[in-house]
C-alpha cells in the first residue's frame, strides 16, 4: 500500500528516518512489567536492557528493573546458554520473584539459541535451586528486534504469558480475561472499575496499573507490588469469558484464541473502547456478558460525553488531524474523531499491520465520505511528506511528533508511548466514556489554545 | 545488606578504611545483575553523535538507533543532522539474505538527500554476527559520492561502552591529518571530550578565548567535520572525560607529536587548575597568558563565590551519593560537593578503570563506599545505609532516589543545564539546594516514618507502661 503510493511521487527511501515503532523485546519487557512479583529478562548483549530501562524509565517516571544475559563475544560464538541459566539463578536469588519473563533479542535469535529448551534444561538442572526460591515460574517469548515492532513484542508476551501459564485450574467468582493491549496504567484501573461494576471478577492482563504507577511506600519494593496475580492467569482456562482489545490484533498472537482452542473459552475481539461507539460496544459486551444493564453511573459519564459533544463541536468542527502511534490507539483515534466532527487526515503507524486499513475504513464508514489516508510501516520522515500537504490543524501522538508540530506550528496533543517531554504518561486516561471525556476537552482546548495564539487581540472569554 | 551483593560481585565494592585498597574492575557485567551498564554501540554512538554535519547511519536493527534518538543535550550552532535517526531497519530477509545492498543504497540516498560533511556507520551486534562487510560498502560508498564513510565498529556484545569510545576515536582518527593547517595560530588547543550539553562547551572556548588562545576543533560538542580535519595543526590536546577520548589523543600524539593534558571543567578547583595548566604550557610561547589567567578567574570567582556561600550556609553537613557513567566526572563530584559543605558517602561508576578507581580512594573520606559496575539493589541499598540528602547520577538512577524520598542531580548526557564553568558550579549549587531543601520529601511514607520513628517508639513504650 505505502510502497505503492510513495513509489508514485518518487523511489521509496530504503532508511528509517526517525522511526515510529521501536523495537519487539521492548514491547515484551512492558508486557512482563505487568504481572504480578514479576522481573523482566532479556536474553542478549547488556546493552538493550540498559537502552530499554532507559526509555520506559523517560515514560513512566518508575524503577524499571530489566535483567540481562549480558552476552560478550565468546558467548555470541559458544551460545549464550550458560550466561542465561547463571542469570536466570541470580535473578531468583535477589529478587525473590514470582515470574521471569524471558525475551530474545536480535543476537540470540541469530546465533541461533534455543531458548525454550534452554529454560526447559535450567529447570531440570536446577531444579532444587528454583524450589528454595519459590519456583518462579519462567516464560519465554521469541522476539527478534529484526521482525515486528514493539507491539508485536507486547503482543506475543502476553500470548507466552498466556500459553505457558493458563490452565484450568479452578477459580473464584465470575471472572472475565480482559486483554486491553498497551494502554496506560491510569485506564487499565478505569477498566478494572468498569468490569467490576458489572459484578464481574476481571482478570486483566498485563495489569500495569500498579507496577508502573506505584504510589510512594516506605520500604523500596525491588519488585513493585500490583501486577495480574499468577494464580489469576493460571485459572485463566476457566473464565465465562475474553474480553480483547485489538481490530487490528492477528489471530496468531491473541491470547484470547489460545484460550478459546484450548479451553473453550468464549471470546470476543473489540476495537479499543476509545469515542462514544467503540465504548458502547465494549459496554454492550459487558451487558450480555454480565446480564446486567450498564450501571447508572456509566449511563451519566455517557450522557456527559455526549452533552459535552455538542457544546464543543463548533471550535472542532472540520479540522484536520494527523495521527500516529500503535495501530490500535490510531484505530480508537481515528473512530473518535470522525465522530466529533474532525477529520483524521492521515493515520499512521511504523508498525507493519496487515489490519490496519480496514480497521480504520470500519471505524471511519458511515460518518466520512471516503476512508482517510491509512500508512503502515512509516517513519516521521514520511509523515512529514506525506501529511504537509493536507495542512493539519492538529497532531495526535507520542512526543517524538513534537518536531513536526513545532515545525508546523500546531498543537500537539500527546497520547500513546513514548511521552519522554510532557509530565504525567502514566496518568492519561483515554479509554471509556471518562477517558473519552477527557480526551475531547483535551483536543478542545489545545484548538482553542491554537486559535488564541494567532490572535492579536487574545480573547478570555470564547 | 552484604546479601543486596552477588558473591561474584564482592571484589567491586569497596568500603574505604575497612580493609586495603583493592578493587577488581573493567570485567564483564554479571549475568542477571540488572547493570546499568550499556553497550559498546552506545559508547561509540555518544562520543560521535555530536559531530552536527556528519550522517550517523545505524546498519542494524531498529532499536539500537531509535534508543538513541536526540537523547543527548548537545546543542549546535549550525547544522543539526546529529539530531536525527538514521537506521538501515534491517528485517527478517536482510537477515538471511545479508544487509550490504540495504545499507548500501540506503548511504546513498540519505547522502544525497541531506548531503553531509561525512557518514559514520555503525555497526550492531547483528552485523557482526551475519558478517556484513562494512569496510567494503563504506569505501565504495566513499568513491561514488566524494565525503568520507567511515565505518565504525561497535557490534554491542564486544566488550563494554570503553571499547566503544575506542571505536570512535579510531573512527575519528581516519579524518585528522587530511585538512589544511597552514592558518592555524601556535597558541591553539583542540578540545577532547566534551559535548556540549547545554552549551558548556561555548562557555569553556569563551575562557579560552579570553586568555588569548584559539580552539580548533570541538571533539566532539557542537563538532564539525572540516574541523577534525585539522584538528592534528592545534597546538595541544586537551581531555576531559579521558575515557571517551583520550585514546584519539594518544594516537594524536603518536602521529603527529601533539602532547596532550587532562582537565576538567567541573567544580571551581578542576576549572581553575585546567586553565592554569594550559596558561602554563603556553606561557613561553605569550607571556601574557598566565596573567589573562588569573584575571579571569579573579574575575569569575569574585562573582561566585558571594552566591555559593548563600548556597553552603544552607547545605552545610547533608550527604550525597554517586554513581555515574564515567569514573572521570565523579571526580570532580567529589571535590564539588566539598565545596559546597557536603560529604560524599557512596561514589561508583560504570567503567572505570584501577587507577579511576584509585584515585576515587585518594581523595574520598574514610567509611565511603566505593562501586564498580553496580544495580539498582545495590544502590537503593547504599542510598538507605548511608541515609543521604541527594544522589547523582543518570535517568535510570532517578527513580531509585525518587522512591527512597531522596532529592536527585542530573549529571549525564541529556541534561539541559550547563554544569561546567564557573557559572556551571552556581548551576550545580543551585540544583543540589533545589532538590535537597524541597518541601515534598517530608510527605513521603518513608521520610516520615523515619523522622516519627523515635516519637512512635516513645508513644508506643509510654502506653505499654500504662497499660501494664
Amino acid at each position: 500500500m505505502k510502497e505503492k503510493r510513495l513509489k508514485t511521487k518518487k523511489e521509496p527511501y530504503v532508511a528509517t528516518t526517525d522511526s515510529c515503532k521501536l523495537c519487539a523485546p521492548l514491547g515484551a519487557c512492558l508486557a512482563f512489567k505487568g504481572v504480578e512479583g514479576s522481573v523482566p529478562f532479556l536474553h542478549g548483549s547488556q546493552g538493550c536492557a540498559t537502552y530499554m530501562r532507559r526509555y520506559v524509565i523517560s515514560h513512566f517516571r518508575e524503577p524499571v528493573d530489566i535483567a540481562s544475559s549480558s552476552l560478550g563475544e565468546k558467548h555470541a560464538i559458544y551460545g549464550g546458554g550458560p550466561n542465561l541459566k547463571q542469570g536466570l539463578k541470580n535473578v531468583m536469588s535477589k529478587y525473590h520473584c514470582g515470574l521471569i519473563g524471558v525475551a530474545t533479542t536480535c543476537l540470540t535469535e541469530t546465533i541461533g539459541d534455543d531458548t525454550s529448551r534452554l529454560v526447559k534444561e535450567f529447570q531440570d538442572e536446577f531444579s532444587e535451586e528454583t524450589l528454595k526460591h519459590g519456583r518462579p515460574s519462567i516464560v519465554n517469548v521469541s522476539t527478534p528486534s529484526y521482525s515486528g515492532s514493539h507491539i508485536d513484542g507486547f503482543q506475543s508476551a502476553v500470548r507466552a504469558i498466556v500459553d505457558q501459564l493458563a490452565s484450568n485450574l479452578p477459580s473464584c467468582g465470575n471472572t472475565v480475561n480482559l486483554f486491553p493491549g498497551f494502554v496506560s496504567p491510569a485506564d487499565t484501573r478505569y477498566l478494572k472499575e468498569i468490569v467490576h461494576d458489572f459484578g464481574l471478577n476481571p482478570v486483566i492482563l498485563p495489569d500495569i496499573s500498579e507496577t508502573l504507577d506505584a504510589p510512594a511506600a516506605v520500604e523500596y519494593e525491588k519488585i513493585p507490588s500490583g501486577g495480574t496475580p499468577i494464580a489469576s492467569i493460571k485459572a485463566m482456562g476457566t473464565a465465562s469469558f475474553s474480553v480483547e482489545f485489538g481490530r487490528c490484533l492477528t489471530d496468531s498472537i491473541s491470547a484470547a484464541k489460545v484460550l478459546a482452542d484450548r479451553f473453550k473459552v468464549p471470546s470476543k475481539k473489540l476495537g479499543t473502547p476509545i469515542g462514544l461507539r467503540e465504548t458502547d460496544i465494549f459496554m454492550n459486551t459487558l451487558e450480555e456478558i454480565s446480564c446486567r444493564k450498564t450501571p447508572v453511573k456509566y449511563e451519566l459519564e455517557r450522557g456527559r460525553l455526549i452533552d459535552s459533544y455538542v457544546d464543543g463541536h463548533k471550535y472542532i468542527s472540520g479540522k484536520r488531524a494527523v495521527i500516529y502511534g500503535d495501530p490500535d490507539m490510531v484505530v480508537g483515534l481515528a473512530s473518535f474523531l470522525t465522530e466529533i466532527g474532525i477529520k483524521p487526515v492521515l493515520c499512521a503507524t511504523g508498525a507493519k499491520s496487515q489490519h490496519f486499513h480496514t480497521a480504520i475504513k470500519a471505524v471511519t464508514e458511515g460518518i466520512l465520505d471516503e476512508t482517510p489516508e491509512v500508512s503502515d510501516n512509516i517513519d516521521f520522515f514520511d509523515i512529514e511528506e506525506t501529511a504537509e500537504k493536507f495542512r493539519p490543524d492538529v497532531l495526535l501522538g507520542s512526543s517524538k511528533g513534537y518536531k513536526l508540530a513545532r515545525k508546523w506550528n500546531i498543537p500537539l496533543v500527546r497520547l500513546g508511548f513514548p511521552i519522554h517531554d510532557r509530565f504525567g504518561a502514566q496518568r492519561i486516561c483515554q479509554l471509556g466514556y471518562k477517558g473519552t471525556q477527557d480526551l475531547f476537552d483535551m483536543i478542545v482546548n489545545a484548538v482553542i489554545q491554537a486559535t488564541q495564539d494567532r490572535s492579536p487581540i487574545g480573547y478570555t472569554y470564547i | 545488606m552484604t546479601n543486596t551483593i552477588f558473591a561474584e560481585r564482592k571484589d567491586q565494592v569497596h568500603r574505604k578504611g575497612e580493609e586495603p585498597f583493592q578493587m577488581t574492575c573493567d570485567k564483564e557485567s554479571l549475568a542477571g545483575a540488572v547493570s546499568q551498564r550499556a553497550c559498546v554501540f552506545c559508547g561509540s554512538r555518544v562520543v560521535l553523535y555530536p559531530i552536527t554535519d556528519a550522517l550517523h547511519l545505524v546498519h542494524g536493527p531498529i532499536g539500537c538507533a531509535v534508543y538513541t534518538w536526540d537523547i543527548r543535550g548537545a546543542l549546535s550552532s549550525g547544522p543539526e543532522l546529529h539530531r536525527h535517526s538514521y537506521s538501515t531497519d534491517l528485517q527478517e530477509s536482510d537477515v538471511i539474505f545479508g544487509g550490504e545492498d540495504k545499507l548500501y543504497r540506503a548511504l546513498i540516498q540519505l547522502i544525497e538527500r541531506i548531503n553531509p560533511k561525512a557518514a559514520f556507520v555503525y555497526s550492531t551486534c547483528i552485523v557482526g554476527i551475519i558478517g556484513d562487510d562494512l569496510n567494503g560498502v563504506c569505501k565504495k560508498v566513499e568513491r561514488e559520492k566524494g565525503i568520507p564513510v567511515i565505518p565504525v565498529e561497535s557490534e554491542g556484545f564486544k566488550g563494554n561502552k570503553r571499547a566503544g569510545y575506542n571505536a570512535a576515536c579510531r573512527a575519528m582518527f581516519q579524518l585528522v591529518g587530511t585538512g589544511p593547517i597552514d592558518d592555524i595560530s601556535p597558541l591553539s588547543v583542540n578540545i577532547l571530550g566534551d559535548f556540549n550539553l547545554a552549551g558548556e562547551i561555548w562557555i569553556v572556548r569563551d575562557y579560552f578565548e579570553r586568555m588569548g588562545i584559539n580552539v580548533v576543533a570541538n571533539i566532539t560538542g557542537d563538532g564539525r567535520v572540516d574541523d577534525l580535519r585539522r584538528a592534528h595543526g592545534a597546538a595541544l590536546n586537551l581531555v576531559q572525560c579521558s575515557g571517551s577520548t583520550i585514546d584519539l589523543a594518544k594516537m594524536m600524539q603518536d602521529e603527529y607529536q601533539i602532547p596532550f593534558l587532562r582537565v576538567s571543567y567541573f567544580g571551581v578547583e578542576d576549572m581553575a587548575d585546567s586553565l592554569y595548566k594550559v596558561a602554563d604550557f603556553f606561557k613561553d610561547l605569550e607571556p601574557a597568558i598566565m596573567e589573562n589567567t588569573k584575571e579571569l578567574v579573579r574575575d569569575e570567582l569574585s562573582k561566585l563565590y558571594p552566591k555559593l556561600k548563600q548556597y553552603r550556609k544552607a547545605l552545610e553537613g547533608k550527604k550525597a551519593a554517586i554513581y555515574v557513567g564515567g569514573a572521570f566526572k565523579a571526580f570532580s563530584l567529589v571535590k564539588a560537593f566539598r565545596h559546597l559543605g557536603m560529604t560524599v558517602e557512596l561514589v561508583g561508576s560504570q567503567t572505570g578503570t584501577e587507577e579511576d578507581y584509585k584515585e576515587l580512594h585518594e581523595i574520598t573520606d574514610p567509611g565511603t563506599i566505593i562501586v564498580d559496575d553496580s544495580n539498582p539493589l545495590e544502590l537503593s541499598s547504599f542510598l538507605q545505609e548511608k541515609d543521604v540528602d541527594i544522589f547523582v547520577g543518570g535517568v535510570k538512577e532517578r527513580p531509585i532516589a525518587y522512591k527512597l524520598g531522596v532529592g536527585f542531580c542530573d549529571h549525564n548526557h541529556e541534561r539541559k543545564e550547563a554544569l561546567e564553568g564557573f557559572v556551571g558550579m552556581l548551576n550545580f549549587a543551585k540544583e543540589v539546594y533545589s532538590t535537597v531543601t524541597s518541601p515534598v520529601w517530608r510527605f513521603t511514607p518513608r521520610q516520615q516514618a523515619l523522622s516519627s520513628k523515635p516519637q512512635e517508639m516513645d508513644v508506643l513504650n509510654e502506653r505499654k507502661a500504662i497499660e501494664n
